[in-house]
């Protein structure tokens, strides 16, 4: 399932907050189809290498390359149209809009804007905008949200605006989806269902997947590999298997006994 | 209850009069070179103690006045079988059909002086609309708005004056210009926070009439610029004898000249220039622009992880609000005929904000109607003039308070999704 | 070549002693903006009332027979400072505190609508016409040949370095010694938690208004008696000033604020002095514009990391 060359490869990533040094050369690589965790104790910097990712914040060192480029320094909107989307760890939607609308924003780049088009309603423009509601259409089906379309996204109950954000994700047609604790506040259940959504998405729509996650068992049963981070600093990584048995992260995750 | 009311009760009685007893009690009076102070009158004493016994008053029953307010039925609410007939398409169409129809008629049916003053009430609509596409619809807050309105406005004067350019030509010129500037201003400055960006729009706006000012070689300085040409109807003149190698337009069709002819041409132009302005706002809205405006003003940054770019955005919202300036302003020199930088200070900026925010911030009828109310109300009680800028920001600050989304709040046309 | 000396020393002067004021009005925005995040933007109103109080206080103290100069100077702060600060306060109540914590822009349009509305209020109650006092403090000292041009320090400048000095001080001791203080910087720090821990932020909301006002009546009595004209409209700029002023220097920091009057202040008196003094307000705001671009946390601010 891995080929050679990785689509995301970061490398001695540091960020710091005036004297705070809240990331310290974290590296890492992602390839293509792989589903990659990154976990650690609360507070360890994992989503301040998220926004340093996705251009939300401007990272004090290191390199991250992206399909080939070097991207850090980027700002997130470039960042996000070379194909790597995100969610947050508290839910973003545009709250007053409804839900195909949410749809709709995100497919903003892939649609033509000219205002002259738009004024006139030109041919080309009306087929761009059939094509952006039905690809809305198809990922409503797909998160089984389509009877809610045309309601307000904050009526929504909360699993459904998590699984709203992804299908908004997905609307782009991203390369690389980074889930930042998808499954933090869901029950049993939708962690459930999540995980099936996370595989198939995989599976059939050819992406890559890097997340953050605090439920261990959803990490290690969907993931190819897994970066540990303490305190800023990369501790372990490894498969599933090697970073349960690592006495380190046992340690960090466990305190000194 | 009344106990424990009664300090702030009378620390606020005792504020009042601490705000007005020298303001307002005392008069300053130039005295040769020296200055003095006289009284202003028992009725202003009588006025201050009134004051100060209200909001004793007032603070000491606060807990019965509130809980009479509740026990009040609330405000009559639109009927909800009227606010969903308002919804239906049909309906809307009907009601802006019959909107234009009546401004069509209005000229024909007014005298003279209420076809001048509907059109200044035009003029006040299309800037209210531009500056409604920047704060209503992006969320900017531009106080520099009357600058655009200038610059459009002396593009023209200029343009007419130095290379004898026509309406037509200077309408489009107008609104170039007035495009580059805020393209310009907007370039570095909407990288800014709200605030910030309200600031500097406000110092462009005063650097734009500083130098219309002080630049005298070319705009003739405070003296201003006059003769600029009224607009032509395809060729065709207004006045009673036609320049040369022009026809005039009472010659042209062969009636008798009418000086009113002109007056209702104006008016209808500016109608015309107006439907323009709400044509494009409304397709806007529908378009994914008009989205990504309301999606900026609700997260940035959601819009930015989407591959939003959020300074494209704002800055297409900047450009066009000020190109619809340009053209009120080239409309409002063609008009006068004169303009000096008089006429765009910072008060004309507050004045067109005022109209948006009593409207409804990003609401088309609201704007239309508080352009109506704005200078229809100072005109039929000149008396109250005196007092307009007064009650101007009195009404901004009370609105702001007890209404925030203004008299007609905006609905933006939602795509549905048909299953 | 001396003479181009005094003649930059004279300058430097002038825009000292304006930049001192528009440090103090700067101090103003800055509190409140170091608190709850918005410009007053009815704080240059303030300090056009504070002259007005200040004019009508010598001239009334003056009516009674009081000719005592340091008196009649003492009594116009007082009272000036006393009246402004019932505006502040009342400000803060009316157009800021039943605002708080919604949209941004609504705060900023209620004081914008205060800023009109009392700069119309001071038109109707005392007349829109310029009003000019009598200039009480005369003379100065000069600097360099007392035969050939020199540059001329006044009385006058003397006194307002030394009033802003000692407002300054004054105002770095409150914050930095008192509780009081200490509560105000809890507050810019976080106001949320402040309120958490049972200090009672509306008020100190309230008194960083007040103080902020009670300074720009300080620099309202100043420049009033400096300039010896006032009229209902001078707020309007010296706001606008003064808010460059505090954005220049880093807006939130009070040394910042500081800094910004002096550096505007400079700038501006250099314009006049050396270019045209019509274009003095232009090179102002295109400073700030700048500023704004190349380093929107100014001087001495800190770069805000937004919390994603």
């Amino acid at each position: 399932m891995t080929s050679t060359t990785p689509l995301l490869e970061v490398s001695g990533l540091t960020m710091r907050f005036g004297g705070l040094l809240a990331v310290d050369g974290v590296a890492l690589n992602v390839f293509p189809q792989q589903i990659v965790s990154m976990i650690g104790p609360n507070g360890a910097g994992k989503t301040t290498v998220f926004n340093c990712l996705t251009g939300f914040y401007k990272p004090s060192d290191g390199k991250i390359i992206f399909r080939g480029e070097e991207i850090q320094g980027l700002p997130g909107f470039k960042v996000a149209r070379k194909g790597m989307i995100r969610t947050f760890q508290h839910v973003r939607l545009f709250k007053e809009m409804t839900v195909l609308e949410n749809l709709l924003i995100a497919q903003h780049q892939s649609m033509n804007t000219n205002m002259l088009a738009g004024l006139f309603k030109t041919p080309s423009y009306r087929r761009s905008e059939k094509e952006a509601m039905d690809r809305a259409a198809y990922w409503l089906e797909r998160v089984d949200l389509k009877e809610f379309a045309n309601r307000k996204a904050n009526t929504l109950a909360y699993g459904q605006q998590r699984r709203l954000e992804i299908a908004r994700c997905m609307v782009t047609q991203p390369s690389l989806l980074m889930l930042d604790e998808p499954a933090a506040g869901l029950n049993p259940r939708e962690t459930e269902d999540l995980k099936v959504l996370i595989a198939e998405l995989r599976q059939n729509h050819d992406l890559t997947i890097l997340l953050i996650e605090h439920d261990m068992k959803l990490v290690m049963s969907i993931s190819d590999h897994i970066v540990v981070i303490n305190q800023g600093c990369p501790l372990a990584q490894g498969t599933p298997e090697q970073v349960r048995q690592n006495p380190d992260v046992i340690k960090a995750y466990l305190g000194e006994t | 209850m009344m106990i424990q009311n009664l300090k702030p009760a009378v620390i606020s009685a005792v504020v009042v009069v601490v705000l007005t007893g020298l303001l307002m009690g005392v008069r300053l009076e130039q005295l040769g070179t020296g200055l003095t102070v006289t009284g202003a009158g028992p009725d202003v004493y009588w006025k201050i103690a009134a004051a100060a016994a209200f909001m004793f008053f007032f603070n000491l029953f606060r807990d019965h006045l509130s809980a009479l307010w509740k026990a009040l039925p609330g405000m009559p609410k639109t009927p909800t079988t009227l606010s969903d007939a308002a919804e239906k398409p049909l309906v809307r169409r009907l009601f802006w059909c019959f909107l234009i129809a009546a401004a069509l008629i209005w000229p024909f049916m007014a005298n003279r002086g209420g076809t001048d003053l509907a059109t200044l009430v035009l003029i006040y609509i299309m800037l209210g609309l531009g500056l409604n596409i920047v704060v209503g619809l992006a969320g900017l807050l531009d106080l520099g708005y009357v600058g655009f309105y200038a610059v459009g406005a002396y593009s023209y004067a200029l343009l007419a004056m130095y290379f004898g350019v026509g309406f037509w030509t200077g309408l489009i010129a107008a609104g170039c210009m007035a495009a580059l500037f805020g393209f310009l201003l907007g370039f570095p400055v909407l990288r800014l926070r709200g605030d910030y960006l309200a600031i500097v729009t406000l110092g462009f706006g005063e650097i734009i009439r500083i130098l219309l000012n002080n630049m005298t070689w070319l705009t003739n300085g405070p003296n201003g610029i006059g003769g600029i040409p009224k607009p032509t109807l395809f060729g065709l003149e207004f006045s009673r004898r036609a320049s040369e190698g022009m026809q005039s337009f009472h010659d042209f069709v062969g009636i008798s000249y009418d000086s009113s002819h002109r007056v209702i041409f104006l008016y209808l132009l500016a109608l015309l220039l107006v439907l323009i302005t709400l044509f494009v706002i409304n397709r806007l809205l529908r378009m994914p622009i008009g989205r990504a405006w309301e999606a900026l003003r609700e997260d940035e940054i959601a819009c930015r992880s989407l591959g939003i770019n959020p300074t494209a955005i704002k800055l297409n919202a900047f450009t066009i609000g000020a190109t619809f300036a340009g053209f009120a302003g080239c409309f409002f020199a063609a008009r006068q005929g004169f303009i000096s930088p008089e006429s765009f200070t910072f008060i004309e900026s507050a004045i067109i904000l005022a109209i948006v925010v009593l409207g409804g911030m990003g609401s088309q009828v609201g704007v239309i109607l508080a352009a109506i109310i704005m200078t229809v109300l100072p005109e039929m009680a000149r008396e109250f003039n005196e007092y307009r800028m007064l009650l101007f920001g009195l009404m901004m600050v009370l609105m702001m308070i007890w209404r925030p989304q203004g008299l007609l709040p905006m609905k933006r046309p939602h795509m549905e999704l048909r299953t | 070549m001396p003479e181009s000396l005094f003649y930059f020393i004279q300058q430097l002067l002038n825009g000292l002693t304006v930049g001192s004021t528009y440090a103090l009005i700067a101090i103003g925005y800055t509190m409140v903006y170091g608190i709850i995040g918005m410009i007053n933007f009815a704080h240059g109103e303030v300090y056009m009332i504070g002259s007005y109080i200040a004019f009508t206080a010598i001239a009334a103290l003056a009516l009674f027979g009081i000719e005592f100069l340091p008196l009649l100077i003492i009594g116009a702060f007082i009272v000036s400072m006393i009246v402004t600060s019932a505006y502040g306060y009342s400000i803060e109540r009316v157009a800021y505190r039943p605002l708080r914590g919604g949209n941004r822009l609504i705060p900023l349009i209620s004081a914008i609508g205060m800023s009109i509305f009392l700069q119309n209020l001071v038109r109707l109650a005392q007349g829109s016409r310029d009003i000019a006092m009598p200039t009480l403090i005369t003379g100065g000292v000069s600097i360099g040949p007392e035969d050939a041009f020199n540059a001329n320090l006044s009385y006058m400048q003397m006194i307002i370095f030394a009033v802003t000095l000692i407002t300054m001080t004054l105002l770095t001791l409150f914050i930095t010694r008192s509780r009081m203080g200490r509560a105000c910087r809890a507050c810019a720090e976080d106001l949320k938690m402040t309120n958490l821990l049972g200090i009672n932020t509306n008020g100190i909301i309230a008194l960083t208004f007040v103080i902020g006002a009670a300074l720009a009546a300080v620099a309202g009595v100043l420049l009033g008696m400096y300039y010896g004209v006032i009229n209902p409209y001078i707020g309007f700029m010296a706001g606008l000033k003064a808010f460059t002023a505090a954005v220049l220097g880093g807006i939130g920091s009070i040394p910042g604020a500081v800094l910004g009057g002096l550096l505007l202040g400079v700038t501006e008196a250099m314009t006049a002095g050396y270019f045209s003094s019509e274009y003095k307000d232009v090179v102002a705001f295109s400073l700030l514009i700048l500023v704004l671009l190349f380093r929107p946390s100014g001087i001495l601010g800190r770069p805000e990391v937004e919390k994603v």
